[in-house]
């Protein structure tokens, strides 16, 4: 994308006035998407993105600036904007030589979605919306997406890392609304992944469209959820978001070293029950968070941030690794070459336990069953945290009962992770998630097993 | 100044092929945003971007594409793209652009020079002065998660072979931040802001002191018991609601069959308390502007009068299928086809101070935060539960401090539980305008 002669010239100019660190990160993005709904495929949309970011670090202070212009004039620019940005004291040249070293994510790309004709994309959104109207006259309205992206990014910094790497993604997506006595209900079903067009052969469109509307038929029954405290169980592959925001932003160092985590401090205490094994990994294969390296050039790790309920870690980006003279967990991801990095998680999951899933169920007197949790929000200061149930049960008396209709749960991060009192040995990833924080959104993943959480509350309106 | 832009969308527009409608977004904007920690710049970042879309409409098939770059060579990659994209659409009768309709585009003032010759320095100031205000307004604040700075200019022009062409710019800038207030073991956080058009209308010190006093307010927080009470929802948390209210209204959702209010313009949806507007052209609103997406001029629209249902909002496209005219309420970006939806949405305010609406109520919860709306809220169902912070209210006043619980109703109860509506508008930094809000017989989950 840029030659590495013009890199090193513009980070000698970032570093010129005193800067400690400077980095280059350039990203030739290519976005398309088709939607269809309403019974028509309303349009195709192709969309390239094209541009780098400079930043220049001056003891606590960054600097940063980017441009959609990569020639080396315009680089150069940028790089004086950055370091203008960060004030530093001038200290003569810095000599920047360069490393060059490859990413590999172990696997490779068999269909690059753009190699495939866009009348084989249309038709898979033409399937899906037939088949999910086929599940029945309830069904009232269907929207079907699909897209895919192709995300070349490089990244050069003043320590001479030097590193390119080429990440493909593909998601489609299915929401139907049914219509009933009583109103409207939704029902939604997403896949992405960190492949190119084979994802299609992982997965039948038809079956993926009539889950989305058997949701949404479900619920057209679903009773109000009710309100108070009971025991929540959560469905294997449906509740990884729990985790993300119990957790996971929590454990995230930026808002750790601002004090802004109740997990602060607790490196080495037990925060969880025993049993429970929190890992974040940006190396597991073909899943939505998936990366070969991080946003700021480093490679993906597997870290294990709780083992057997003990803190051991939090995750770290380049920056408070460098204050804490540590390495990155190569956990610093940007939305775009637009934004700044920041320590995110990539595919956070709870490792499997022993028990029979449906001994879990059969052992639960009275509560409720989440198969499936839909996006969640976290105060991590407070650890106060809630999650929506999209797809949900009553537990009576040790069996799965009645639906329920939408509603939050609301809990607290270090109490919820102390009363999970059961895990199954039915571990699954659950569907891709966009996480935001800051106003920058990057994908992740998540997965658990099915699991019981002694007592949540849960916020329905029925008593 | 965005004459320039307005220049490229013509020659675009003037690239159109017989038979072909097109129509061309430009977009340029130049931001600034400062994070302050610890008395110092932890971040400045300043940046100038652009971008281009393209629609194009042949024979009731509409094909987009947009680029982050003007550089002649990505615009006639992007119109390449639009161009090959047509013919995978299917075939809309009423697919099209939107046709100039006599209503004049308002002059308001959205951009002022101040805030283009505003200087760097005087911007980490700024900052800086938020977060010393926070950390001196009270021995029990014990950091802050963040206070920043943050402007942007905004130029836009927009094109058609329809006959469309306009281009305007806009400015605006705010002040955030998140204190944090620790006792013992304790933390508790609480947000506060100022926004404006330029540097002069912000005012840091009161952002400051209610960020200071939303987040000590919150220590000893407990845990409220069960039950059905009345709420007080202040002016964030009704914005916040007023946002989702407005997607029910948006024509698309109506014509698609998924709006909970679809079959009942010119009834009782709601206390006669109510008077739902969606006003653009009021400069006080941070999203004010003059032109909507297609660039049909911004107009002042209402939704709902004394709780009866008087309108939905359309674009050109759902305007033609309802056959009805666009009430100009094109949404979009460079990256995307003009969806529908409000562009500033606001209550009428009523008489009462906040102090006299908490005077009124015997035992209640007044909310200052809620979490979880993206997940808690089907504006399709109506159906609503979200996280919940703020004070109990007993005899009138303001009483202990109450977290982890979660408010919850639908929305079609709520608008007809609405008991009053508070006289102290807020402008915030989202198109959506708070006011305090009180609302009869929420669930309350808690203990």
């Amino acid at each position: 994308m840029i030659e590495q002669l013009v890199l090193e010239e513009v980070l000698g100019v970032a570093m010129r006035t005193g800067g400690e660190f400077a980095e280059v990160f350039a990203e030739d993005r290519r976005n398309a998407s088709a939607v269809l709904d309403d019974g028509r495929v309303e349009e195709l949309t192709s969309g390239r993105d094209r541009g780098a970011g400079i930043r220049v670090v001056v003891g606590d202070t960054t600097g940063f600036a980017h441009t959609a212009d990569l020639t080396e004039a315009g680089l150069i620019a940028a790089a004086e904007a950055a370091a203008a940005a960060a004030r530093g004291g001038g200290g003569g040249t810095n000599i920047v030589a360069l490393d060059r070293r490859s990413a590999s994510r172990g696997y490779d790309i068999e269909t690059y979605p753009g190699d495939v004709p866009k009348a084989r994309k249309v038709e898979l959104l033409g399937r899906a919306n037939d088949a999910a109207r086929a599940v029945g006259g309830a069904i009232s309205q269907v929207s079907v997406s699909y897209g895919d992206n192709r995300r070349h990014i490089l990244v050069a910094n003043s320590d001479g890392l030097f590193v390119e790497d080429d990440t493909v993604r593909t998601f489609f997506a299915v929401s139907c609304v049914a219509t009933g006595d009583a109103g409207m209900q939704t029902g939604r079903e997403s896949v992405g992944h960190t492949i190119g067009f084979e994802m299609f052969d992982m997965y039948d469109v038809d079956q993926l469209a009539r889950n989305a509307a058997d949701r949404a038929l479900t619920k057209l029954a679903a009773r109000p959820a009710p309100s108070g405290q009971m025991p929540v169980v959560i469905g294997s592959g449906g509740g990884g978001v729990l985790f993300h925001e119990a957790c996971g932003h929590g454990l995230e160092a930026d808002l750790v070293a601002k004090g802004a985590s109740v997990f602060r401090g607790r490196v080495g205490q037990q925060v969880a029950s025993k049993g429970v094994t929190v890992v974040d990994d940006g190396t597991m294969e073909r899943e939505w968070g998936n990366i070969a390296v991080d946003d700021e050039g480093n490679p993906a790790q597997r870290n294990v941030l709780i083992e057997d309920g003990v803190l051991t870690d939090y995750m770290w980006d380049h920056l408070r690794a460098r204050k804490e003279g540590r390495r990155s967990s190569g956990n610093g991801r940007r939305q775009s070459y637009q934004n700044l990095p920041m320590v995110r998680m990539t595919n956070t999951y709870l490792l499997a336990g022993e028990e029979d899933p449906e001994s879990i169920i059969a052992s639960t007197p009275k509560g409720v069953y989440v198969k499936h949790l839909g996006g969640g929000q976290v105060n991590t200061a407070t650890g106060d945290f809630v999650f929506g149930m999209t797809e949900a049960y009553l537990i009576e008396d040790g069996k799965i009962t009645e639906p329920l209709r939408e509603g939050n749960l609301i809990g607290n991060g270090p109490e919820v992770l102390q009363r999970i009192d059961a895990l199954g040995n039915d571990f699954a990833m659950g569907p891709p998630g966009t996480c935001g924080k800051d106003g920058q959104g990057v994908p992740v993943g998540d997965g658990v097993p099915t699991l019981r959480v002694s007592s949540l509350t849960i916020g329905g309106t029925a008593a | 100044m965005s004459e320039d832009l307005l220049a490229i969308a013509d020659r675009v527009v003037a690239m159109a092929k017989p038979g072909e409608q097109i129509e061309a977004v430009v977009v340029r904007g130049t931001e600034t945003e400062i994070r302050v920690f610890g008395g110092d710049v932890e971040s400045l970042s300043s940046a100038q971007s652009q971008g281009v879309g393209i629609r194009i409409v042949v024979d009731g098939r509409q094909g987009f594409a947009y680029a982050g770059s003007l550089d002649e060579s990505a615009i006639a990659e992007t119109l390449a793209d639009a161009r090959d994209n047509v013919s995978f659409a299917t075939f809309d009768e009423f697919a099209g652009l939107a046709e100039p309709d006599g209503v004049v585009i308002p002059v308001l003032d959205l951009h002022r020079e101040a805030m283009v010759s505003f200087a760097t320095a005087d911007k980490i100031a700024l900052a800086i002065e938020l977060e010393r205000v926070v950390m001196a307004a009270d021995p029990r604040i014990s950091g802050i998660e963040s206070a920043e700075y943050a402007d942007s200019i905004s130029e836009a022009a927009i094109a058609s072979s329809a006959g469309i062409r306009t281009a305007g710019s806009e400015t605006s800038c705010f002040l955030a931040t998140y204190a944090m207030a620790t006792e013992g073991d304790e933390t508790q956080t609480g947000f506060g802001f100022s926004v404006g058009r330029e540097p002069s209308d912000l005012t840091p010190s009161a952002a400051a002191i209610e960020a200071a006093e939303r987040a000590t307010r919150m220590l000893g927080a407990v845990q409220p018991p069960s039950g059905r009470l009345t709420v007080v929802l202040d002016p964030w948390v009704t914005a916040q609601f007023l946002g989702i209210l407005g997607h029910t209204l948006d024509g698309e959702s109506v014509l698609k069959g998924r709006s909970l209010f679809a079959e009942r313009l010119g009834e009782s949806v709601g206390s006669s308390l109510l008077t739902l507007i969606d006003d653009p052209t009021d400069v006080r609103s941070f999203t004010a502007t003059d032109a909507d997406g297609e660039g049909l001029a911004a107009r002042r629209n209402v939704l709902i009068e004394n709780g009866v249902l008087q309108k939905f909002v359309h674009n050109a496209y759902s305007a033609r299928r309802a056959g009805t005219v666009s009430t100009g309420n094109a949404v979009r970006g460079f990256k995307s086809t003009p969806s529908v939806g409000c562009l500033s949405v606001s209550l009428v305010p009523g008489i009462s101070e906040p102090a006299a609406l908490i005077a009124g109520i015997d035992d209640g919860v007044l909310v200052q935060e809620v979490s979880g709306l993206h997940s808690g809220v089907n504006p399709v169902s109506g159906d609503f539960s979200t996280g919940a912070e703020g004070l109990r209210i007993r005899n009138g006043e303001l009483a202990e401090p109450v977290r982890e619980f979660t408010i919850a109703s639908t929305l079609q109860k709520m608008l007809r539980d609405v008991q009053a509506v508070g006289s102290d508008l807020q402008f915030l930094p989202m198109n959506a305008t708070g006011v305090s809000l009180v609302v009869a017989d929420l669930t309350v989950s808690g203990s």
